[in-house]
């Protein structure tokens, strides 16, 4: 699985009330959430991200809310892969169950600028930013875990492990 | 080596063979195996042991989801191709956050849920009128017993540690899959152990404490981890105070906050609880990542500060803030212990001109206890709000919105950005002692102000 696009550099604790306030969340289609993603802290975000662009964001990425909302809004507006220094628990259960690639890793991070160009190797678990030149590395995901973001996503994994039982 | 509550519990809910791939029970769709699996200990014993970083897959007691969170998990359900709820009696749906619905757009979901509890025969589907905030709603109605493992899709599902239950907010994706199979996958956490001692000063309660430990370690502080809240100030604390601690676990990111159960507990949970339940006990020999000692008598009320649950100082040091608005409820604070606080300050005193003053119990049988005690009566004559139970204004969805430049402080559970209405709002954090004072002052307030 390989991603390549453009950074949008965030800071410590984007917490999923910026991620998509609640305000939205009488909708729950991915198209409708996109629009209303970063709102509050980024207002030309929504309009401005291209498929295939990479959130980057530093500690504790996506705290707050169990809304699965907020990797859905994010997944919607065509952001190929989260990067953070740390992700809070539940946006990282989230974001694999839907099939949306997360990744820790400080050291990218630390580097990052908005409008870098990150490739990002997934499965490799390396990502190269296009200024610097480096490359990082990050911790492989628990098998497991590796089976359900391949799958897609859980519902994908699960369908697929039912079909295997009958 | 011995084990934590948190170890315990989820110990007991994982399937005896799952992870060697002999299943005994009826099967499990994850069979975890390779790497990274478990069972450790003797394979012939009755429960397998667990450690913390194991991956496991646990049974789930009970399945919770609400009206913006069960759309998405209906529409995985249905993509999942399963036609039945694993148990309906264990699949429970609340209509609490936009409800009564405040908009069309609300009310499909509320009906999207409403279609799928009929369709599924599920006895546990609350509505408007006959529900309440769903973590008030839950211990209340005894659906959530001691020993549960029990999963919602959100985040403040925490709340039931205080009765010695494993509990644990997920995304609608994760419920979806646990309401088709009565099971989930979980990563063991390791577990930060908090002792208050000393005895708590008067106006200090179960907020005051949690929001204290939030200010210490951080939002990320318990990030991966389990909480246990112990010490003689937390034994002296009421099932309110406790259940308010447990809430906000997850403000200092912790996935779960557990108590230990005692004699409150059992005052609490028997007669209520609808099915038998098991208390685990911690080992006296349990290894924790950390523990943290405080001394309680130290602590005076407590204010988190915008736009961080973190941002937390005393009462006393918050200086002049005037304020626009007062939340007293949700399901933090949304009890009647936390209510009758709150009307001990109001009574026979009026809410600040300034101030909108919003009293929102938390579940019919509170507002009903609340009437018949003269609570209502003494929060209407103060000049304040009483709403049917909602989350209402917690998230900025309805019942106390902000515009911008506004202030408002709140016995709820978040102050992030925007997290009430206006991005250029903000909200304060406090228990119902320092909100019906600051509703009474018209600014951030203690109660010895007022008294």
């Amino acid at each position: 699985m390989l991603i390549e696009g453009n950074v949008w550099r965030y800071g410590d604790n984007v917490d999923t009330d910026v991620i998509i306030p609640a305000r939205y969340l009488n909708v729950s289609t991915p198209e409708e959430l996109a629009r209303h993603c970063m709102e509050d802290i980024d207002a030309g975000f929504a309009d401005a991200v291209q498929p295939g662009d990479v959130i980057v964001g530093g500690e504790n990425f996506g705290c707050g809310s169990s809304r699965e909302h907020a990797p859905l809004a994010i997944k919607g507006a065509g952001v190929a892969c989260v990067v953070a220094k740390s992700f809070a628990r539940i946006f990282y259960r989230n974001g694999i169950n839907i099939g949306l690639p997360i990744l820790e890793c400080p050291e990218a991070v630390q580097e990052a600028e908005k409008g870098d160009r990150l490739m990002v190797d997934l499965k490799a678990g390396s990502i190269t930013n296009e200024r610097t030149g480096r490359t990082y590395r990050t911790a492989a995901f628990p098998p497991f875990v590796m089976a359900v973001i391949e799958a897609g996503g859980l519902v994908p994994y699960t369908r697929e492990r039912f079909r295997a039982q009958r | 080596m011995g084990h934590t509550l948190a170890e315990k519990i989820i110990g007991a809910h994982v399937m005896d063979g799952v992870a060697s791939g002999q299943a005994e029970a009826p099967s499990l769709p994850f069979m975890l195996d390779g790497p990274g699996s478990t069972t450790s200990g003797d394979s012939s014993r009755s429960r397998p042991e667990v450690w913390p970083g194991d991956l496991v897959e646990a049974t789930v007691d009970v399945v919770l989801s609400n009206d913006i969170t069960a759309p998405i998990a209906i529409r995985e359900f249905e993509t999942l191709g399963v036609e039945r709820v694993f148990d309906p009696s264990r699949v429970v749906m609340v209509a609490d956050h936009f409800a009564p619905n405040k908009d069309i757009k609300s009310a499909e979901q509320c009906a999207c849920m409403r279609r799928f509890a009929r369709a599924q025969g599920l006895p546990h589907h609350f509505d408007v009128g006959r529900m309440g905030i769903e973590h008030v709603l839950l211990p209340e109605q005894g659906l959530v017993a001691p020993g549960d493992l029990v999963v919602g899709a959100d985040s403040h599902t925490c709340t039931y540690g205080a009765i010695g239950a494993f509990a644990t907010g997920m995304g609608s994706t994760d419920v979806a899959v646990a309401m088709a199979t009565g099971s989930t996958w979980l990563r063991v956490p390791e577990t930060i152990r908090v002792v208050y001692n000393g005895r708590l000063q008067p106006w200090v309660g179960g907020k005051d404490l949690i929001l204290y430990i939030i200010g210490q370690i951080g939002v990320g502080g318990a990030r991966y981890k389990a909480i246990e809240f112990a010490g003689p100030a937390v034994d002296d604390l009421s099932m309110a105070g406790r259940f308010t601690m447990a809430n906000m676990a997850i403000e200092a990111g912790g996935k779960a906050g557990l108590f230990a159960v005692d004699d409150t507990t059992r005052a609490y949970v028997d007669g209520r609880a609808r099915r038998p339940y098991r208390v685990h006990q911690a080992d006296a020999d349990a290894s924790y990542a950390q523990v943290i000692e405080i001394d309680a008598s130290q602590i005076e009320p407590q204010v988190a500060f915008p736009h961080l649950p973190e941002n937390v100082r005393p009462v006393s040091q918050a200086g002049d803030v005037q304020i626009d608005q007062v939340v007293i409820g949700s399901c933090t604070n949304g009890r009647l212990e936390d209510l009758r606080v709150a009307a001990g300050l109001l009574r026979g005193r009026q809410a600040h001109p300034d101030v909108r003053c919003i009293v929102i119990p938390g579940s019919q049988q509170v507002y009903l206890d609340a009437l018949r005690q003269g609570l209502i009566e003494a929060f209407v004559e103060a000049g304040a709000v009483v709403s049917t139970p909602t989350c209402g204004p917690c998230l900025g969805g309805h019942m106390g919105v902000l515009a911008a430049g506004e202030r408002a402080v709140s016995t709820t559970n978040r102050n992030f950005r925007g997290r009430m209405g206006h991005p250029e709002s903000e909200v304060y954090l406090v228990g119902p002692a320092v909100a019906a004072a600051s509703a009474i002052a018209g600014r951030i307030a203690h109660p010895e102000e007022i008294t």
